[in-house]
């Protein structure tokens, strides 16, 4: 068992024939992903390794069943992509794209709250679900099968934090990015939901960073619905106030969204917070 | 993006919101000339990305073109919260009879946009804010129908405004949405927008002007990309987004090279975890970002190299959508067009990381020392900066 993702998720790629999709496609195809085609306007009929092209996304699920979509498409085209899926119906929309405008994110965000679709990103790494599937750019070495959710803002350092769990023998339900924009589509709390009903699930770590007020909503909904144990990180404790940190949504404004405010608020339900990344199997193995 | 408040008052003009016909001046006999054109009393502002310009002594009534220069003469070169003023506006001066505030923003846990107005605007809104935050109406907007005539009425009513001048209200609340959508605003401000005596007439004027864009948005606006005041940042910071790299300068000596903003963060956080005892602590925060290419990399050895405080290097690599292949290649070119003898501590690790090692190796550089964590990283950094003191 796992969350989101498993060896049954039928994968669509968008912007398959651009340099980045086409590389990760053969990363994903190279773990096992079922990959069932790709999506580039006006590239319908071509193959990409080995894979079918369609002109839409429509075309693609109605040929292929495809249940989960990945988007690689540049950022002026990547709310439109989103849309795109989002009309046909794709149950898990993961996009990797960054820099996309904010205002687009909260047109589709308000289209999405209304849809049949989950979007997971976007400027995110994906997600992974060891052994089964991998669905986004993470480097599928570093995760082995075993029972810790991990849940995260940030790329590589949900990479490091996997890689220090498995270096240490502690291996992983299912890795997911949900991303450092703003506004996204799936927050720590969807998720944190998610590993809280998953058999398999034992333990949790949470990634987080300055800015916005996320890790604390996730520390209220830890302390009121959460059995399982969590371990959390939260990068930026260096960061001065009212600059943006690389990620869009990583900026303290005034004292909002402080480092020292979220490490706090999760210490005070009980979570067990980590000084560096390295140092969180030590705390999940306690 | 944070636009000057001349720039924003303008860019209100054309979304039809009235605004005074000030210019701006670069030394004080500007000032008093545009003083003398306006006639009558007129005021000086200071023009920096910075609040509290009023607070601060930067915004001067001046009575005559004489005081207009004396003031202007004050107020450029000031500093104001860091930021030294080398321009002022000279507006005509305003007969106020009272102060409004009217902001749109993002609200990002309501992931909507937020129309805000309050009856006690001026220079004490925070502290309205803090105090009384129920004397300011805030009504979110669904950004897929965009502000709504009712909406405005519950902004007018809210504040108590009478009702003779809803209509100006009106116009220039729609105008000021229409500005933020059309401008991929993050933020748009009057503070404040006056109730004026003019000719006998009593009408509402935005006599204050703020704006930030999205940096993401700005590929749609070319007009707003070319207000950019570059004036107003370091140098290394303009020149990492000339080379599309996110960077922020702070004091430290390690210069630290790290892809992926949560990394880079935590990365910094670490050199400062086991530097603090000695004084020791990040340069800089440096994303090379998800696709980062020789050139890149290049580009950010070069930015953190100019940094004169910088006394060793730490670069963390870990590959997801960057292959180390190819960061190995732009450290390799970097120190060939760059070259240094500061310590450089290289991590490399993920995607073809062994490539990467391999090029690193073969280039023979003495002053480079791998590491296999980050904990070893960081703490390498540190004992290289405590060497070179
Ligand atoms: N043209 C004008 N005529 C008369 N008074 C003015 C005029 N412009 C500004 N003022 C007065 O000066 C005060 C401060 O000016 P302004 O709002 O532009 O700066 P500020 O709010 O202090 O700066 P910041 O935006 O940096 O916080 C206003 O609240 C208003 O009372
Ligand atoms: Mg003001």
């Amino acid at each position: 068992m796992a969350i989101l993702i498993d060896k049954n998720t039928k994968l669509v790629v968008q912007g398959i024939t651009g340099k980045q999709g086409r590389f990760h496609a053969q990363q994903m195809i190279e773990y096992g992903t079922n990959v069932v085609g790709g999506v580039r306007a006006g590239k319908g009929g071509e193959w990409v390794l080995g894979k079918p092209v369609f002109d839409t996304v429509k075309a693609a699920r109605e040929a292929t069943g495809a249940n989960c979509s990945i988007i690689y498409v540049p950022a002026e085209g990547a709310a439109d992509a989103i849309l795109e899926a989002v009309d046909a119906e794709v149950e898990l929309i993961v996009c990797i794209t960054e820099r996309i405008p904010i205002q687009d994110m909260m047109k589709v965000r308000a289209i999405l709250d209304h849809s049949k679709s989950r979007l997971l990103g976007a400027n995110c790494p994906g997600l992974l679900t060891p052994g089964q599937s991998k669905v986004g750019i993470m480097p599928g070495y570093i995760a082995t099968p075993g029972p810790v959710g991990v849940v995260s803002k940030s790329g590589t350092l949900t990479y490091e934090a996997v890689y220090a769990l498995t270096q240490r023998g502690i291996g992983q339900t299912t890795c997911v990015g949900i991303g450092g924009d703003p506004i996204n589509g799936t927050s720590f709390l969807d998720v944190l939901q998610m590993f809280e009903e998953d058999p398999n699930t034992e333990k949790v770590v949470l990634i987080g960073e300055i800015g916005g007020t996320d890790e604390q909503k996730a520390a209220d909904f830890i302390d009121k619905h959460m059995t399982k144990p969590v371990v959390a990180f939260i990068a930026g404790q260096r960061a001065p106030e009212g600059k943006t940190m690389g990620h869009a949504g990583a900026l303290v404004e005034g004292n909002v969204g402080t480092a020292a405010e979220k490490i706090e608020k999760l210490k005070s339900v009980g979570v067990k917070v980590a000084a560096y990344p390295e140092q969180i199997p030590d705390l999940i193995m306690q | 993006m944070n636009l000057h408040e001349y720039q924003a008052k303008l860019r209100f003009a054309e979304f039809g919101i009235p605004v005074p016909r000030g210019k701006v001046a670069f030394n004080a006999n500007e000032a008093y000339e545009i003083a003398k054109e306006l006639g009558g009393v007129t005021v000086v502002k200071a023009q920096v990305h910075a609040g509290g310009r009023g607070k601060a002594g930067g915004v001067k009534v001046a009575k005559t073109p004489e005081d207009a220069r004396e003031h202007a003469s004050k107020i450029l070169g000031m500093n104001i919260k860091g930021h030294t003023v080398n321009k002022v506006l000279v507006d005509p001066g305003a007969n106020i009879k009272g102060e409004i505030y009217l902001a749109v923003t993002n609200d990002r846990a309501a992931r909507k946009p937020l129309i805000m107005a309050s009856a006690e605007g001026g220079m004490d809104i925070e502290e309205v804010n803090r105090v009384s935050p129920e004397k300011i109406v805030r009504v979110h907007v669904d950004p897929l129908i965009g502000l709504r005539g009712y909406q405005i009425t519950e902004l007018a009513s809210g504040i108590n405004l009478p009702h003779d001048l809803w209509k100006q209200f009106e116009k220039i609340a729609m105008g000021l949405y229409n500005c933020y959508v059309g401008s991929d605003a993050t933020l748009c401000e009057i503070n404040p927008l006056a109730v004026v005596e003019e000719y006998g007439q009593t009408i509402l004027k935005a006599l204050d002007g703020k704006m930030t864009i999205d940096g993401n948005g700005l590929g749609r606006h070319p007009e707003l990309e070319t207000l950019r005041d570059t004036s107003e940042e370091p140098q290394e910071e303009i020149t990492a987004r000339e080379s599309d790299l996110s960077y922020v300068k702070l004091d430290g000596q390690i210069g630290c090279m790290v892809n992926g903003a949560g990394l880079a963060m935590a990365t910094m956080d670490m050199t400062a975890h086991f530097g603090e005892q000695y004084g020791i602590g990040p340069a800089n925060f440096l994303d090379v970002g998800g696709g980062a290419d020789p050139d890149q990399v290049a580009a950010a050895l070069r930015i953190i190299l100019s940094d004169k405080n910088v006394k060793a290097i730490l670069i963390n690599i870990f590959g997801g959508i960057t292959r180390c292949d190819d960061v190995a290649r732009g450290i390799i070119t970097a120190m060939s067009e760059v070259p240094t003898q500061l310590p450089i501590i290289v991590r490399l690790i993920g995607t073809n990381q062994e490539e990467g090692l391999a090029i690193i190796n073969s280039a023979n550089l003495t002053n480079m020392t791998g590491a296999k964590t980050l904990y070893e990283a960081a703490q390498k950094a540190v004992e290289a900066v405590r060497g070179a003191k």
